[in-house]
């Protein structure tokens, strides 16, 4: 049994498994099929200072090895999340990360004064990413000075461990990324999903009520894993690496590639125990290989 | 039951019709609890061109057995892969997932309609109905006579009314037309499941009556239980997910323009 251990900035990572927002709810709904704790951390469903109803149906679209989604960050507000959710997930002995949303400046550093209140949650995910929404979101993180204004702007109201979750939706990933580790950022994780259409040919109408959405799933892995691999080379923050994975070589491949941690996304859609099957196969990966320590394997590629 | 994964072995595949089947699944662990309404996301085996489960209603369960039967319609790949299956051979199912369909004791007269594959989770219905003693009617409509599938079974519960859009079978029309509605017919409650436009009819003319009437949605959706937020309705309470707030709901929490 090799050391699982892992840690990005501050948290203590009891191994580099961890969810991705949007894909594992608050983690209760996930009570039924694992325990939670085993995890190495959860990202929250992405929460706004006030409540969205998000985007119409349909919201989803399955394509050839993964799936669109327009959900824009359907979430009961800030409010909501401290009274309702938050006595709920701080029971968890894992990393209970916020993953953070905004339409403004203001909003994210807003949002982000409120959950620096809140002991059980060590970090958060700004997201300056999500594809879905009409305002903010991924205007933020396609564009470099809003990227490094924004995280800085939060830098100076949040003093715990800050990530930020990038687009791949960009021309230079590694510009975004030097412009958020200048804006204060202590961590990275990309990839969010990639921008796609859907058209259903029958009714010549796109399939999402947006007509365009988030492509996730294993059809993204080559590209995440080509971003995530040119950011480690490029910023000296450690890098949550994730887009398709699925099995536990896919998670070894961003591990390799230079990724300290991953997180699991789509996945937990179609297996919910998935997550500890990673793990699992992670260990086996290290014992096989000889390895003690997961951090034997950190950016180990050889070119 | 707690929500889990479960592996399934196909107990026997049934041909009802040219795009019709019924698979019945025996559990590796005791089924229990199940409510009327329920579904289960299905892994299609042997179907490397779908990605994501695929939802389907719970039929029928046979506690004694240990099954669970599933009634497909080939639809798309995925139904069309699982329809495949053959007996033997294994299935992984998450399940059982949604709220279901709530029973009342104060409801004694109760119309049960189905429209096409809409039937599904309208006969374990039948099933707890007619075991709670309730009076049951049973109004299906399909497109034509080949299409109407099961109703010997449905008739062991209630007397079953049908249509036909063609009238091939039972009343020309479709199910709100049907001569039932016509005269002083009284019921206490109506449980639906069909195509969109016959729910929001079932609910208009149950709305008129002031009846209570249960809607079974099936929208699309990658989960099944709950995180991934894509297969919400517009309620009077803001968008809620169709599989764990739903599949069914009363007609009266929708914005449906009845």
């Amino acid at each position: 049994m090799a050391d699982l251990n892992v840690k990005i900035h501050k948290l203590n990572l009891k191994n580099p498994v961890m969810t991705a927002s949007g894909t594992f709810g608050n983690g209760v709904e996930f009570d039924d099929f694992i325990d939670v704790n085993a995890l190495g951390g959860i990202f929250l469903k992405g929460t706004t200072l006030e409540r969205r109803e998000g985007n119409n149906y349909p919201r989803m679209a399955e394509v050839t090895s993964g799936m669109l989604n327009a959900v824009g960050l359907q979430n009961k507000g800030v409010d909501y999340f401290i009274k309702e959710i938050y006595p709920k997930v701080k029971k968890y002995d894992t990393n209970v990360i916020v993953n953070v949303n905004g339409s403004s400046i203001y909003d994210y550093v807003s949002l982000a004064k409120c959950i620096n209140e809140l002991d059980g949650i060590k970090a958060i995910e700004l997201n300056i990413s999500c594809p879905n929404v009409k305002q903010g979101g991924m205007a933020f993180g396609t564009n470099c000075e809003m990227a490094k204004k924004v995280t800085s702007e939060v830098r100076n109201v949040y003093d715990k461990t800050l990530i930020v979750k990038l687009s791949p939706n960009v021309t230079s990933i590694i510009d975004i990324a030097k412009a958020v580790e200048d804006g204060g950022a202590d961590a990275i994780s990309l990839v969010n999903t990639f921008l796609g259409m859907a058209i259903d040919a029958e009714k010549r109408r796109p399939v999402l009520s947006t007509v365009t959405g988030g492509f996730s799933g294993p059809a993204i892995k080559p590209i995440a894993l080509r971003m995530v691999w040119q950011v480690s080379q490029n910023v000296n923050l450690p890098v949550i690496g994730m887009g398709g994975i699925m099995t536990p070589t896919d998670a070894i491949e961003f591990l390799i590639a230079g990724a300290s941690a991953i997180q699991v996304g789509t996945a937990n859609f179609i297996d919910p125990q998935v997550t500890i099957k990673i793990i699992d196969g992670i260990n086996n990966y290290l014992d096989r290989h000889n390895f003690g320590s997961v951090n034997d394997i950190i950016g180990c590629l050889q070119l | 039951m707690n929500k889990s994964i479960i592996k399934f072995v196909v107990k026997e595949n049934i041909k009802l019709n040219y795009n019709n089947f019924l698979i019945t699944l025996r559990s590796e662990i005791k089924i229990e609890g199940i409510i009327p309404g329920q579904f289960v996301n299905v892994q299609i085996p042997n179907s490397p061109k779908t990605f994501l489960r695929r939802p389907f209603s719970i039929f029928d369960v046979d506690y004694e057995d240990n099954t669970i039967s599933l009634l497909i319609k080939i639809l798309g790949t995925g139904s069309g892969n699982l329809v495949q299956i053959e007996k033997g051979e294994e299935v992984d199912i998450l399940f059982p997932l949604g709220n279901g369909f709530s029973i009342s004791e104060s409801e004694k007269k109760i119309l049960l309609v189905g429209g096409g594959v809409g039937i599904a989770p309208l006969m374990f219905l039948a099933k707890e109905l007619a075991h709670d003693q309730k009076v049951i009617d049973i109004l299906l409509g399909a497109r034509s006579k080949e299409d109407h599938i099961l109703v010997n079974e449905f008739s062991n519960y209630g007397k079953v009314y049908l249509t036909t859009d063609d009238g091939s079978m039972g009343e020309k029309g479709f199910v709100t037309n049907h001569s039932i509605f016509k005269s002083d017919y009284q019921f206490d409650k109506v449980y639906c499941c069909g195509p969109e436009p016959m729910m929001v009819s079932i609910a208009r003319l149950a709305r008129e009556r002031e009846i209570e009437c249960e809607v079974s949605l099936e929208n699309m959706m990658a989960c099944g239980f709950g995180v991934c937020l894509c297969c919400v309705t517009p309620t009077n309470q803001g968008n809620k997910c169709v599989c764990t707030e739903g599949p069914v709901f009363n007609s009266k929490d929708l914005q449906w323009q009845i």
